[in-house]
């Protein structure tokens, strides 16, 4: 698929929408999410079809798209597999996935953006792309320009089949979920352990927060709230059956390139816990 | 009298060298529904750990239909799907099966049969589960120590899903 190439000549409207959709999640208020039709399935290549937005409420689409531009999916066997049927619309994206192997599948949207802010003719000016564009597309002289890098993973895990673990291996970039306790082996009552890692090594201190969908039906969030350990690691029991949002996210200087002064890492995934 | 003498008998060597019955009665109730579909059942043995040591059987959907093969929905057989379901190669030989209409359905297994064979003694649990497309889901629980040194029985009553599921263990 081909990289969202923003324009600075493009309407602001369609700028805004695409910044909400596709930025750093955390930065917003918007909750990021992609709700797969069914996360346990069993038989000869079944499909599922995922939904994927950006909403108050979970999960509801009802705000933005989530953007497919950066979607990648982790067959069982470790390959990367297409999608079928993608589109997005005014208020969700979709696409359908056939899963020819039986194991897990790794769904995720890696956005790794730089973004730039900075005056002109008196005005305010942005910017967004990649560190081979900044040169071409960033005035040299550009008056109070300021730069920040984010790598944001929105992710869910389907199996057909038996669980396996070769999709679930981290790429060492970025803020990224471990299991330790399988994602589609989640039960209501049991304890599930998971590590954080940022590049590679444990996410110690980092906290977390789980929220169950149908927030449209509650008074309150009842949001679930853990602290990672010396290892990266946290442990939730899940209070009963349902999906659930899970997010965190952190802020450190580990930047790409010199221009950029922080770098803003997110992480989001939508787990299934089922009923006993 | 000859039964009364082959429990002593029994109980006195404590292993029987013969075959011990085995006998599971399952019954799907007949249920007044706009939309009726059969059951997808399950009947498992766990072991204290809640691992399923032995699948007796599965009944399903076993077939191509115009909504796809049955075998997507087996995970609605949730406990069933975990303990065991997942890491079968679909279908087994001797367990599974197509879906059976409402009724009561006797299944008879003997300690030769290799999967109670293979039980350590101790302490299981026989597990009925079943799924009803559209309806709802139902688990039952008989527990029971094997070998079988004296007569065993056991009963459930389902209220949904399932009827009176029975257990006799005859060594």
């Amino acid at each position: 698929m081909k990289r969202f190439l923003p324009s600075t000549m493009a309407p602001a409207i369609a700028v805004a929408l695409a910044l909400a959709a596709a930025l750093p999640i955390t930065a917003f208020a918007h909750k990021a999410w992609l709700m797969p039709s069914q996360t346990v399935i069993a038989g000869e290549n079944p499909w599922i079809t995922v939904d994927a937005a950006v909403s108050n409420d979970l999960f509801y689409f009802n705000h933005v798209p989530l953007r497919l531009d950066n979607l990648a999916v982790i067959a069982p066997d470790g390959s990367k597999v297409e999608t079928q049927n993608a589109a997005t619309g005014k208020y969700r994206s979709v696409f359908d996935l056939e899963l020819t192997q039986p194991g897990t599948y790794r769904i995720g949207i890696t956005s790794h953006n730089l973004t730039g802010r900075w005056e002109q003719d008196g005005k305010p000016r942005r910017w967004r792309g990649t560190a081979a564009t900044f040169a071409s597309e960033v005035p040299k002289d550009a008056k109070n320009l300021e730069v920040g890098e984010s790598i944001s993973r929105v992710e869910t895990f389907v199996t057909n089949g038996s669980p396996n673990d070769t999709a679930l291996k981290p790429d060492g970039i970025g803020l990224e979920l471990v299991p330790v306790t399988h994602p589609n082996d989640l039960f209501a009552g049991e304890q599930a352990t998971f590590r954080f890692q940022i590049d590679g090594k444990p996410a110690a201190g980092l906290d977390i927060e789980i929220v169950r969908g149908g927030t449209r039906y509650r008074n309150a969030q009842d949001e679930i709230k853990a602290t990672t350990d010396a290892n990266g690691e946290f442990s939730v029991t899940w209070p009963e059956a349902g999906m659930y949002w899970l997010d965190a996210s952190a802020l450190d200087d580990k930047v790409s390139m010199p221009q950029a002064k922080q770098r803003r890492l997110g992480y989001v995934a939508t787990l299934e816990v089922l009923p006993q | 009298m000859r039964v009364t003498l082959t429990i002593a008998l029994s109980g006195l060597l404590a292993m029987p060298a013969y075959a011990a019955q085995f006998d599971v009665d399952v019954q799907i109730p007949q249920l007044k529904v706009a939309e009726y579909h059969r059951p997808y059942v399950a009947v498992w043995i766990e072991g204290a750990d809640s691992k399923a040591v032995a699948d007796l059987a599965v009944w399903y959907q076993d077939k191509d239909t115009k909504e796809g093969h049955g075998t997507k929905w087996l995970p609605d057989l949730r406990q069933w799907w975990r303990r065991s379901g997942r890491t079968l190669d679909l279908p087994v030989d001797g367990v599974t099966g197509p879906t059976r209409p409402a009724g009561k359905h006797a299944l008879g297994f003997d300690s030769t049969d290799p999967r109670l064979a293979k039980l350590a003694p101790g302490s299981y649990t026989l597990v009925v589960e079943a799924v009803r497309e559209v309806g709802g889901r139902e688990l039952l629980k008989i527990p029971f120590t094997w070998p079988a040194t004296a007569p065993q029985s056991g009963k459930a009553q389902g209220k949904t899903e399932l009827g009176a599921v029975a257990l006799a263990i005859k060594p």
